[in-house]
């Protein structure tokens, strides 16, 4: 059998609610992370990511007790991301219940935080997140959530990431996402035939085929998605009975 | 019922309490000799890495308390690689209740990743641990290194070898994946190993 590729939902959460137009059926309280996160857990989800894109004190705050009642109530595994800037944050939100915590600008700004992330509690708990775009010069990483170009090249990154001691890398082609036109498979095959890390695809899932495309071409060992499992365009169930019946193995 | 919930210095030793939680059951987190010694039923989970969980370990005498345990033992994950004799991890002899090899994982082409991470089927289930629970259930796993199959294999997972996805001998049960974390499959684990 070997491990089932897995699918991911991601839920952005702004002062302990998640965003995004939800709509989901016969849920109370869509815009509550804990109850949205058990929905997806009961539709099959393989994992959660919970990013929190509040900025304040306060909402940190407010971030942390979520992942704590996170950690109570849903028994799969989920990572957390947003504003991770130093190891005490690291630590903070694994001691809320968190099993992964996602990183990005700050692992650009200071790479040495894998390093400290991962000699403190292992690599399996470091989610490296890339948001990279293809231009006339390649594949570029950018800062804070797209807006802010740097000369990193993807894939070099993507190896001293890895070299530094991440346990995945989270990979976002800004080019497709939210045009659900698909994965960036190209980039995506050539990180994960090139790393010995799991890679997770994300940016541009709009249909169930893209999926299977991230798998079977793109090689990703994880697809997350955000707006068509909040929509409703694509069942959980649906997507995974549709995967296996073209030859994924995935969990069902 | 008592159980008691080994504490030390290996990571996620708080989603099994929740797990327990989950099930009606508030356990006791301790590294007392006295209250493990008394519990009904151990649970020794964790995430980490084998040579500084020995030392500390070894340096509060846990390692001998926990091999002469009498009730039910439940390893999970480093849990389970800490019960054998020896890990490749920091070349780092165990405690040594199961008398196996931990060996780290060679992949044998790109497709396979080290950490291995995720949903796995699991399958050849013999023990307890494991009433109610079909061949081919996946449960979750998060590692790097893995015990080979042995006599004390009770069930076997698939990456890039066949392994032991848990292993049981006389009171000591283990799991190399996260019941904890394995959704509907690892709560009825969980609750078989408390039934035990």
């Amino acid at each position: 059998m070997g491990l089932a590729k897995r699918i991911i939902p991601c839920l952005d959460v702004k002062d302990g609610q998640t965003v995004k137009g939800v709509n989901f059926v016969n849920l109370r309280n869509a815009g509550d992370p804990v109850e949205l996160g058990k929905a997806y857990s009961m539709a099959g989800a393989d994992e959660l990511v919970f990013l929190d894109i509040t900025a304040s004190y306060d909402g940190r705050k407010t971030f942390t007790d979520m992942v704590t009642r996170v950690a109570k109530e849903i028994n799969i595994p989920f990572t957390v991301g947003g504003g991770i800037t130093e190891l005490a944050d690291v630590e903070r939100l694994l001691q809320a219940g968190a099993d992964k915590v996602s990183i990005n600008s700050a692992a650009i700004k200071r790479p040495e935080l894998i390093n400290e992330i991962t000699s403190h509690f292992g690599s399996q708990v470091c989610v490296c997140a890339i948001d990279a775009k293809n231009d006339d010069e390649g594949w570029h990483c950018y800062l804070k959530g797209g807006r802010e170009r740097t000369e990193l090249n993807l894939f070099e990154w993507a190896k001293e990431v890895q070299d530094r001691g991440a346990g995945e890398i989270l990979f976002t082609s800004m080019d497709n996402d939210g045009v659900k036109n698909g994965y960036a498979n190209d980039a995506l095959s050539r990180l994960a035939d090139s790393l010995s890390i799991p890679i997770i695809a994300s940016g541009g899932a709009g249909k169930k085929e893209h999926f299977l495309d991230a798998f079977t071409v793109g090689h990703a060992d994880a697809a997350l998605a955000a707006s068509v499992f909040h929509f409703g365009e694509i069942g959980i169930n649906e997507l995974k009975g549709y995967l296996k019946e073209n030859g994924v193995n995935v969990r069902i | 019922m008592k159980i008691a919930i080994v504490k030390y210095n290996a990571g996620n030793i708080y989603s099994v309490v929740n797990a327990l939680n989950r099930l009606g059951i508030n356990p006791v987190l301790t590294d007392d000799i006295e209250e493990l010694s008394s519990a009904d039923k151990i649970i020794f989970p964790g995430q980490g890495e084998a040579s500084g969980a020995m030392r500390y370990l070894k340096e509060r005498n846990l390692d001998k308390v926990i091999r002469d345990l009498h009730q039910p033992v439940l390893g999970i994950c480093i849990g389970q690689q800490l019960l054998c004799r020896h890990s490749e991890e920091g070349d780092t002899d165990c405690i040594g209740v199961f008398d196996t090899e931990v060996k780290r994982f060679t992949p044998s082409s790109h497709e396979y990743k080290v950490p291995a991470m995720g949903w796995n089927g699991i399958y050849g289930m013999k023990s307890k641990l494991f009433k109610g629970i079909p061949d081919n259930e996946f449960v979750y796993f998060v590692h790097s290194f893995y015990v080979p199959l042995c006599q004390y294999t009770a069930a076997v997972s698939d990456y890039i070898q066949p392994f032991s996805a848990a292993l049981h001998k006389d009171n000591f049960y283990s799991t190399q994946f996260h019941p904890e974390k394995s959704g509907d499959a690892g709560e009825r684990i969980i609750k078989n190993f408390i039934n035990i």
